[in-house]
This record gives structure tokens, sequence and C-alpha cells, in this order.
């Protein structure tokens, strides 16, 4: 029986199982590569000057401490906005939608928003909210845009670990006679806890990797502001100054130097969001 | 007190119903602002010039406005880098679901989730630097920014969207399926690419579809290693995208001019494109949750 399989049967078997390991070798070795060659041609060159000034025309030199701080800020602005907003249209969802049609239309426009590419919400950003209510080119504007780009993660995130609320922990506040707002506030929103947490780390990655829809709505600014001025001027983040600094200034050193920053960002969002759900999970378990 | 209750309930009720419908609302700003401003330019200079025209040349006079070519290379490109991507991705999601140990499968999970983390200049930079310069000499020809380099750097891009989804839907195939095939006498690797992979299709397609999308999406990476010259698509030229065509003209477009109202209608027929592609993925996806 076992040495009937035929010549070519076992010639093909070895060039799928062949096909297979090169494939999955590939894919590992060009996140290998990218890291590596990111890492080594910046590393090297990361100064306590650069990464703690702002860049200067008189000295002629480059500083990208106003593009760590921009993205430090509209990070929170985005957060502060978008995550009761999120969990917010979550909780709609999963406790008070009853109309199949509308739940129907909030989960296809989740859908949709997630599938727009960030050029197209650069774009409506810039007409939206830097024209049309007056923001002007401004992290804020940027902030917002990211808002509207962000919501469908927070949403899909609150969603998943309200599924898991016990519906006898619901039923047993119903019975004892409380009203729908205090089963949400003491039962059910305790449980979006994790769905949050999860859905920020998701956010402030992408928030960290976005460029396309920053480039017309937060703008190139590199001065140093605090928190209130910052979110009231353009400025670039780290991803945009990367862009400025390789496409139109050819100052590819310090190119390197926010690249490997946003790779070791990169690195430390993913190690996050595995911790995280691993310990939910863990918890949950219990 | 028990009217006090019911106030309270009814404006969290309410208070929650706008937070629901805000993504509806979202929806339809977006559709309805790049409606707005992308039909006044179509309309002004005509449809058939708009989309059939060859040449794109908003700063000569007479001005021209054909966006042909960047429909064609946004086509293109997306092909090229799906063609690529998918049996790759393919070939790697059938390692991961069926044959790879827990470990191995844990690391490979890992790497493609960084690939999908990476932000999209950092894929550009690395174009830039790496591919760019090694396709001029590999192809000697004048310039490495070109289609080629494009699509090489798309092909990456989609792979982490193309695995996933792929991965996701073989490890739905029921078991009996591919135990059927083995006890009839097939070998484990001839069940997962006859029995496994068909028997996933829906989901095979619905990762493709996502890659069609994040492919013809992408604008950044592109912008940095495509050379950005408003060519009729070949491998080897510069050439400009859809949603490079929005970025690389848009601030320096004067505001209220045709040119600039020109780039808004672009970006509405980027806009149509990917909600067509939204729908093929949803039918997929529909189809595949019938199927389980």
């Amino acid at each position: 029986m076992l040495g009937k399989v035929s010549k070519k049967r076992r010639f093909n078997i070895a060039v799928l199982k062949a096909l297979m390991y090169l494939s999955a070798a590939v894919t590992c070795a060009l996140v290998v590569f990218i890291i590596v060659y990111v890492l080594a041609k910046g590393v090297p060159n990361i100064t306590w000057e650069l990464i703690s000034t702002k860049p200067s025309y008189l000295q002629n030199k480059i500083g990208i401490l106003p593009d760590i701080l921009n993205t430090v800020y509209i990070i929170f602005a985005a957060l502060v906005i978008v995550l009761p907003l999120g969990a917010g249209a979550a909780v709609y969802l999963t406790e008070y939608a009853k109309n199949p049609k509308v739940v129907r239309a909030i989960e296809f426009a989740a859908e949709t928003l997630s599938g727009i590419p960030s050029i197209i919400y650069g774009l409506v950003g810039m007409l939206f909210f830097c024209q049309f209510l007056g923001f002007g080119t401004s992290l804020m504007a940027g902030a917002l845009t990211l808002v509207i780009m962000n919501l469908p993660t927070i949403m899909r995130t609150t969603q998943e670990s309200l599924k898991t609320v016990p519906k006898g922990y619901k039923e047993g506040a119903f019975g004892l006679g409380a009203g729908k707002w205090r089963v949400i506030r003491t039962i059910v929103l305790p449980e979006c806890v994790d769905g949050i947490v999860t859905g920020c780390i998701l956010s402030v990655g992408r928030i960290v990797g976005e460029s396309a829809a920053l480039l017309f709505t937060a703008g190139f600014g590199h001065a140093l502001n605090g928190i209130f001025e910052g979110l009231s001027s353009s400025g670039a983040t780290l991803t945009v100054a990367l862009y400025v600094y390789a496409k139109e200034q050819g100052e590819f050193e310090v190119a390197f130097v926010i690249a490997a920053i946003l790779i070791v960002l990169t690195l430390i969002i993913n190690i996050s969001a595995s911790l995280a759900g691993k310990y939910f999970k863990s918890r949950r378990n219990k | 007190m028990k009217n006090k209750s019911r106030i309270i309930e009814n404006t969290v009720y309410g208070i929650f119903l706008i937070l629901g419908l805000i993504t509806v609302a979202f929806v339809l700003l977006i559709s309805i602002y790049l409606i707005i401003s992308g039909i006044p330019a179509i309309k002004e200079i005509g449809f058939t010039d708009f989309f059939f025209g060859k040449n794109w040349a908003p700063t000569k006079t007479p001005q021209e406005f054909g966006i042909l070519p960047f429909i064609l290379t946004s086509i293109y490109g997306t092909a090229g880098a799906v063609l690529i991507g998918t049996p790759i991705g393919i070939f790697t999601a059938v390692y991961l679901s069926k044959m790879a140990n827990r470990r191995i499968k844990s690391l490979v999970s890992t790497a493609v989730s960084l690939l999908a983390g990476i932000p999209s200049v950092v894929y550009g930079l690395v174009g830039m630097l790496v591919l760019v310069p090694l396709v001029r000499v590999a192809f000697n020809i004048p310039d490495g920014a070109s289609l080629l380099s494009a699509i090489i750097v798309l092909s990456v891009m989609v792979l982490p969207s193309i695995i996933n989804v792929s991965l996701t839907s073989l490890e739905a195939v029921p078991k009996e399926y591919e135990e059927g095939s083995l006890a009839l006498g097939a070998k484990p690797v001839e069940t997962y690419f006859r029995i496994s992979l068909p028997a996933a299709k829906s989901g095979i397609a619905a990762a493709v579809a996502l890659g069609v999308g994040r492919a013809i999406g992408e604008a950044m990476a592109v912008i940095m290693v495509s050379g950005n010259v408003a060519n009729m698509p070949s491998l080897f030229q510069s050439v400009r995208f859809l949603t490079t065509a929005v970025s690389s003209e848009m601030a320096y477009a004067a505001g209220g001019s045709l040119h600039r109202q020109a780039l808004f209608s672009i970006a509405l027929v980027l806009f149509i494109f990917i909600m067509i592609i939204n729908a093929v993925l949803n039918f997929f996806l529909k189809k595949r949750k019938g199927e389980n």
C-alpha cells in the first residue's frame, strides 16, 4: 500500500512542499531584511542632539524632536475622541439596536470605512475639517481625520469584548429591577475594557504608521510647540517627516533614523498587542 | 421618581443612538464630499476627455486632463502585485495552517503581523534605496523608479492581508473533508491542495479582493518608488497611479482651479474603484459565512 504512490504524484508533492517552504521563508526573510536593514542604517546615526532639538536653517542642522512630539500629540488627541465614539457605537450595536436594518447599515458603514484608502481620508479631511470647519492645516484636523479612520477598529474590538459578557449577569441585574442604563454602566461598560485596550494598541499602531491622510490635514510644520499650541498649528508626524526628508530633501541619514524609530515602535506595538491578547484570554478563562 | 429615571433612560438611549449612527454619518460625509467636489471637473473637461484622454498636462496651454494613464497604471500595478503576492501568500497560508508546528507557526505569524505593521513610508524608503537601484542595474535602464519597482513593493505590502484572510478560511475547513481524503489514500500534501484549498475558495477570493483594495489604495510607498511621471504604463518606465496623482499635485494646485477640481475627480474615481472592490469582498465574505 505504502509503496504504491506513483513517481508523478511523489514529484508533485515534493514540488508543492518546496513551494510552501519557499513562500514561508520568503515572507520571513523579507521581514528580517527590512528590519535589520533599517536598524543597521538608522541606529548608528541616532544622536541625542538629533532627537532633542528642532531643525534650524540658520545653523543648517536637523532635529526631529518636534516630529516626535507631534506624533504623541496627534495620537493623544485622536484617541481621546475616538474611544468614546467607538465604544459607544459598539454598546449601541450590542445592547440597544433591535432593527436588523439599522444594525446592517452600521456594520456596512464600518466595513466601508475600513476599506477606504488613507489618501481619500486625507482629501476629505482637508475639505471638511481644514476648510469647511475652519481648523486650517493643523494637528487637530489631522487627529479628527484619524478619528474617522480608527473608528471601525475601536468599534470592532469593543464589540468582540462585549460578546463575552455572560447573559446571566445582565438578566440577573434586570431581574433585580435595574434600569437599562444602570446595567450598561455597571455590567456592560466594565467589560469593554479589554476591547478598548486592544483597540487602543491597534489604533496607536495605525496612527504611528499613517502618512497619506496627514499630508494635507496636519501639514509639514517643524516648530516646537506645547500640546495646545501644537494641536492648533501645522505639524509633521514622524512618518510625514520621513517622507519629506527622504523624497523632497534627500536627507537619507535622518530618514533612516526616523525609520529606525518607527520600526522599534512597530515592534513594541506588536509585542504589546500580543501580550494584551494573551492576558485578556487567560483572565477570561479563569 | 419614575419620571426622572425614564428621562435618564431616554437621554442615554439618544446618546448611544447618535454614537451608533455616527459611522453611517461619516460614510455619507465622505461620499457626498467626494461626489460634490469630484463631479464639476468631469463635467467641464468632458467625460470622454477625462476618462480616455492619454495626456495629463494641467500646467500647459491648452490644459489637458486625461487620466487614462493613471487608471491603467493603477490597474496594472495592482494586478501585478496581486499576481505575485497571491501565490506566495496562499502557499504560506497553507503551510501555516496545515504543516507548520506550533513554534514555527507563531514565529511566522509574528513576522506576518510585523509586515502588516511596518509603515508604508518605511517600505517606500527601503524600496527607494535598495529596490530602485537594483531594478536599474538588473534591467539596465536609466532609472529604476518604475512600474516594476512599484509592483514589487506593493506585492510585499499585500502579503499580510492575503496570508491572514486565507489562513482563517483554511482553518475553518471541516476536518471531516480532509480525513475523508486521507482515508481514500491521498497523501497529506495532496489533500491540502486538492481538498482544503478548494473548500476554502470563497475565503481565498476574499483574501485576494482585500489585497486588491490594499494595493490600489496605497499612496506613500508607491510615490517613493514609481518615479511619478504621468506616462502610459510600461513596466520599465516612470509611472503615476491614481493615488499618487492626487497626493503629488494637491500641494501646489491653486485653490478653486480646474486643476485642483480635477484632482478631486481622480479621488472620486479611486473611491468608486474601492467601493466596487469592497462589494466584491463582502460578497465573498458572506459566501464564506454561508459555507461554514
